[in-house]
């Protein structure tokens, strides 16, 4: 797959609650080209802090624009979060291998499960919409009522979403793992393939009882990167076929080839 | 005015004088959506060991004040599947390919690489990395010492036509006497310098942010030492100097060669900007140009000293 390297232009710039933001790009060539589960990566801005770009998940795609969805957590999203509409941005991408989903054509395979952790949203969003029309179900977990994010988005795609809290301040107490591992235990033997974005805790859990249960899972990954484009060998994982490049062999791995 | 832009770095001639420096732009496949490989000047390879090798454990990079720490290990696919899976890329591309090389095992190795290279005449230099500081095992590095420095590149001298290119370490009290070793030996250029050993912890679990320890620091924090250390091997060796650290624009690049190198290398900026290296080329002609110098090798080493009073 092709990669670009654009300036694009700010279309949207809106804070969904507390520190998280939704931002709309024009970036034609990437919108055209992206799979659910591949990254952006953004300079910021042009100076030496940050030095290195930042890598962010394809929210969505459409016509001409792509949408990305971050939480302030450093330097260099507060300064993205400052950005106003009309700026420009300078972004690589699609980059990364992204999730293997069903063509439109061939959609008889059994219905997914999405599971997502915290920010784990952000490219899940992109893959429910890629699966419109599939009868998928969406687990989402955050520690409070509060930070839950996107079930409405998800809703709006299609999906039955289920929620777990850390708290139980909405749907089921306790883990977002957890609740996975009762609906499959409550449905019987599975061949529902897994899809799983969130911290890496998580996606062990998602990892071990996918493996357990024989299904396949496809878990996007996070790792430090400094070049995202697969040159500088920073952002390595461990797998059974030796180590591999999150930013360009993932973000995304099938559950049954990494190794913890 | 017809600018004189090539350089010679010992009997390779270059078109130009930016490459891309080694471990900072994998086998240039990696770089070809982004930028017009052709304008290089020349490619230097992620260093190759003999054998594969793994590398060291994540977390292997972390951003420092306008810097950059990495603690990669040299994990590379050996000589075998880089000729195989990499070599054919590079080939097609049409610039000077020279290949990086790193020993486990001393001399043995490097000898044994040497000998295998030679056979490959599309590589049309060797670059001796006698200077990472990332392998596991290892207190001293060759470039430390004038002595080692000088008994491995003539060593790997008495064997291979090729042009020899030394790459220095700046963790060193002295960079010109080890710059001096290698021109004896007969090296015919030296490149300088590698990374700076650096760290950086993170405070609240107490455990270093790279997570080998000490790593190698790279990017415009260091650049004022490596324009320093090629000033300082400019006064001491006649052989073509390449240098980097830190190179991020024309002007940094500027810099050294004014302090007296022949070529520069990007490295760092690569991963921030992956067209930057084209873009440095035109600016440096546009320098030339603007400046009314002839040929660019008129500008190596051109710095002006301040006059005592």
């Amino acid at each position: 797959m092709k990669n670009f390297q654009l300036k694009a232009k700010i279309l949207a710039q809106t804070r969904i609650k507390d520190n998280y933001w939704r931002c709309e790009l024009s970036a034609p060539q990437i919108a055209k080209n992206a799979l659910a589960g591949q990254f952006i990566n953004i300079r910021v801005n042009d100076g030496l802090d940050p030095l290195l770009r930042r890598p962010l998940s394809i929210h969505g795609a459409r016509g001409s624009k792509i949408k990305i969805f971050y939480k302030v957590v450093g330097k260099a999203t507060e300064i993205l979060a400052q950005k106003k509409v009309g700026e420009m941005l300078d972004i690589l991408g699609p980059l990364g291998s992204g999730f293997t989903y069903p063509q439109p054509a061939a959609r008889r395979s059994p219905p997914p499960i999405l599971v997502a952790g915290g920010m784990g949203v952000a490219p899940l969003i992109f893959l429910a919409e890629k699966l419109r029309g599939v009868k998928t179900t969406v687990l989402i977990g955050a520690k409070t009522k509060g930070q839950l994010l996107c079930a409405w988005e998800f809703k709006k795609s299609g999906c039955a979403v289920k929620i777990a809290t850390d708290d139980g301040s909405s749907g089921f107490k306790g883990r977002v793992s957890d609740l996975l591992k009762n609906l499959l235990s409550a449905s019987g033997p599975s061949s529902q393939p897994i899809y799983a974005c969130g911290p890496k805790p998580m996606l062990r859990a998602v990892a071990d009882i996918a493996n357990v249960c024989g299904i396949p899972a496809q878990l996007s990954l996070e790792e430090h990167m400094s070049c995202g484009i697969g040159a500088c060998l920073g952002c390595v994982v461990r797998t059974k076929d030796g180590l591999k490049r999150v930013c360009k062999e993932g973000p995304v791995f099938l559950a049954k080839d990494l190794i913890w | 005015m017809q600018t004189k832009f090539s350089v010679e770095i010992g009997k390779l001639k270059l078109n130009n004088p930016v490459l891309a420096a080694s471990g900072t732009f994998g086998y240039a496949e990696e770089f070809k959506d982004f930028m017009d490989l052709r304008k290089l000047g020349a490619i230097v390879t992620k260093t190759l060991t003999l054998k594969p090798r793994q590398g060291n454990p994540a977390p292997r990079t972390c951003e420092t004040p306008a810097g950059l720490l990495n603690s990669i290990g040299l994990e590379n696919p050996g000589l075998e599947i880089f000729i195989q899976d990499k070599l054919p890329f590079l080939k097609k591309i049409g610039i000077p390919i020279i290949m990086s090389i790193a020993s486990e095992e001393e001399s043995l190795e490097f000898l044994e690489l040497v000998s295998r290279i030679n056979l490959i005449k599309e590589v049309v230099a060797v670059e001796l990395n006698i200077s990472c500081p990332n392998v596991q095992g290892r207190s001293n590095l060759i470039s430390q010492d004038a002595e080692s420095t000088y008994k491995i590149v003539q060593e790997v001298r008495k064997i291979t036509d090729k042009v020899l290119i030394t790459k220095l370490s700046p963790n060193v009290t002295s960079i010109g006497a080890i710059a001096e070793a290698a021109e004896k030996a007969g090296s015919d250029a030296v490149a300088l310098i590698n990374t700076l050993g650096g760290m950086s912890i993170d405070v609240e679990q107490r455990k270093p942010k790279v997570a080998a320890g000490i790593a190698g620091l790279s990017g415009p924090a260091i650049r004022p030492v490596a324009v320093r250390m090629v000033w300082e091997v400019f006064n001491k060796v006649k052989i073509p100097i390449i240098g980097m650290g830190g190179i991020m624009d024309v002007s940094s690049a500027l810099e050294f060669i004014i302090a007296g190198a022949t070529a520069v290398s990007i490295g760092t900026a690569n991963f921030i900007n992956p067209k930057i290296s084209a873009e440095i080329v035109s600016g440096l002609k546009e320098y030339l140009t603007r400046n009314k110098i002839a040929d660019i090798q008129d500008l190596t080493g051109s710095l002006k000293i301040c006059s005592q009073r």
